[in-house]
């Protein structure tokens, strides 16, 4: 009951602030909208027990990415006037919208619910916890997870190759 | 009562608590920083605020202050983004009162049958916590200083969000090296493991197993890095005078720039509070593990008593020298005042006296040891944190502002790196030691 009402809460705020993103003209409103859906999602995924992924969500992409994001609108300063040719035409973008629901979600759903019952995936213990992610990527998952951190590196090294004049 | 639902009041409790704290602190804080000031460029400091006829060391003087702001005209700039521009000394304000959930005021004590906690969330994944809302803060400063439509404020805002990006990365590095030696994340472990000797190699030697003794370059980084997060001079260059004139408050008036000032204070003393839990040992009382103290209380409370001797003395003894000395109306108390404190104090070292005197005849009744324990931890936490309130007053009346390429520099070119090494070295010796 009580982990229904916080679903509720959560997702009526997400998709609520999903639809300021696209719908505010200005842009540092939709960023700070975005940062809000962010902070829910990782509610979501709090009462789903994955506590660090949540924490991660709010320290990196809340924390973090938004504000350099935020940090670059801030520096073009644009303002809601030179956006007005950039707008979406309402037509197309609910044509594209039941179009993701008809032939992408509508399958999934379809595949997941033939008899309206499903079984749920029993988790152990310390499903989630900052340990068992550790232990996972420090053993089973250790070469992805540093082909990952290279991509990382070679975007850093990219990055700054493309934006230092004099190296 | 069952035990959910004395967990449930405990938890309320102290979320009420927890929140209350940072909230008192901030008055004693502003004080401090204008005595402090005071004091370090030889002035005299606030003096003439006065409520009845006490001035209190001008104390008082926060109430005139609250009374200003609150009376002053609440201004919204005409070009200014209205939502937002409100928006964001509430997002401030809010952000940082949230951290101190997770920091124990003394370890938990069993009463009657129920476990007394003096935490408000023991989270699974702990000082990640902290790190994550102390992250969010950054948006209070973007959004005021883009909502208030003001090339300073913009620029303020710029400066301050870029700073406090640059200064999380060696605060958090400097955190998992804690988390290395500790061996946990939760704030309560940390705490819990600080409480013994410090053990190398086999050798126990005479130093309490604290965060500062263990990780001494990552206490160092801590600290620089939550100056630079609160905004704090050497880092304050969010709000430089001589070239913002404010910095991204400088379209506030009134409550609103009542609820920054606030803001900037709450936040430095949620930052006295973790510097003192994760290096300087939280509520453990140096030398004297929480079992000591529980099982034996005629330890706990000699300790109590001596504490209470000596700061009685100090401040009664101090308080009168000052009042025969110096002119009482132009320091901020009334010639009788000094007199009545000093005598407090005495009679708190009398007192004290008075009962260690005869502690040996008292008979402790069952839930006594603990409580007393509990008092002695939170008063011994509550003295760092004074400490680091000080510290932070300290150095912003001795030091200069960096510039602003300096500051990027240390962030980037130093403290990094040093973190970074940091971790290596601490990893190295786990391994070696293992």
């Amino acid at each position: 009951m009580l982990e229904a009402v916080v679903f509720y809460i959560l997702a009526g705020v997400l998709v609520a602030m999903g639809l300021m993103v696209i719908t505010r003209t200005n842009p540092i409103a939709s960023a700070l909208s975005m940062v809000v859906a962010f902070v829910a999602l990782a509610g979501l995924y709090a009462t789903l027990s994955a506590s660090l992924l949540a924490i991660i969500q709010i320290l990196v992409y809340a924390g973090g990415i938004m504000v350099l994001m935020i940090f670059v609108i801030m520096l073009l300063n644009l303002h809601p006037e030179d956006l007005k040719p950039m707008r979406a035409r309402a037509g197309a973008v609910s044509l594209a919208i039941l179009a993701v629901l008809g032939f992408v979600l509508g399958p999934i759903f379809l595949k997941v619910f033939p008899s309206g019952q499903w079984k749920m995936a029993t988790l152990f213990p310390d499903f989630g916890s900052i340990f068992t992610v550790g232990e996972k990527i420090f053993s089973d998952y250790l070469f992805p997870f540093e082909v990952l951190s290279l991509l990382l590196l070679a975007a850093v090294v990219g990055a700054l190759v493309l934006s230092k004049r004099k190296l | 009562m069952d035990s959910q639902t004395f967990t449930l009041i405990n938890i309320t409790a102290m979320t009420v608590v927890m929140w209350l704290t940072p909230l008192q602190f901030i008055p004693f804080f502003i004080w401090l920083e204008r005595k402090g000031s005071a004091i370090i460029q030889d002035r005299l400091g606030p003096n003439r605020a006065e409520i009845f006829g006490i001035r209190l060391f001008g104390l008082i003087h926060n109430f005139a202050d609250v009374v200003k702001l609150l009376m002053k005209e609440n201004i919204t700039p005409s070009s200014a983004n209205a939502f937002y521009y409100l928006l964001a000394p509430f997002w401030a304000m809010t952000v940082s009162l949230l951290p101190l959930l997770v920091v124990p005021l003394a370890a938990p004590i069993d009463i009657a049958g129920h476990t007394v906690r003096f935490q408000a969330a023991n989270f699974g994944v702990g000082i990640l916590y902290v790190l994550s809302i102390t992250s969010m803060g950054v948006f209070g400063v973007i959004l005021a200083g883009w909502a208030s439509n003001n090339k300073f404020s913009l620029l303020g805002g710029l400066r301050s969000s870029a700073q406090m990006i640059s200064y999380e990365l060696s605060m958090g590095l400097a955190v998992v090296g804690l988390l290395m030696v500790y061996q946990g994340v939760k704030v309560d472990g940390i705490v819990e493991s600080q409480g013994s000797l410090l053990t190398f190699n086999g050798h126990t030697l005479p130093l309490p197993n604290w965060g500062i003794f263990l990780q001494p370059v990552g206490f160092f980084l801590f600290l620089v890095a939550s100056f630079a997060e609160t905004n704090r001079n050497p880092f304050d260059l969010a709000e430089g005078e001589s070239e913002l004139v404010a910095g991204y408050h400088i379209e506030y008036s009134s409550v609103k720039f009542a609820l920054f000032f606030m803001a900037e204070y709450s936040n430095m003393v949620v930052s006295a509070f973790l510097v003192s839990t994760l290096f300087l040992g939280g509520y453990q009382v140096p030398f004297a593990s929480t079992e000591t103290l529980v099982q034996k209380p005629q330890v706990t409370l000699f300790i109590l008593c001596f504490m209470g001797i000596t700061w009685g003395l100090a401040v009664g003894y101090l308080l009168y020298i000052y009042a025969q000395q110096q002119k009482p109306l132009y320091s901020g108390m009334k010639r009788w005042e000094p007199f009545i404190l000093s005598g407090a104090g005495l009679g708190l070292a009398v007192g004290s006296l008075a009962i260690l005197a005869f502690s040996s005849a008292i008979t402790f009744p069952p839930w006594a040891p603990a409580v007393l324990a509990a008092l002695l931890q939170m008063i011994c936490l509550l003295t760092k944190v004074v400490f680091f309130c000080w510290l932070f007053v300290w150095v912003r009346w001795t030091m200069p502002r960096f510039r602003y390429d300096q500051l990027m520099n240390l962030g980037w070119k130093l403290m990094l790196p040093v973190a970074l090494l940091n971790l290596l070295v601490t990893g190295v010796v786990l391994l070696i030691q293992k």
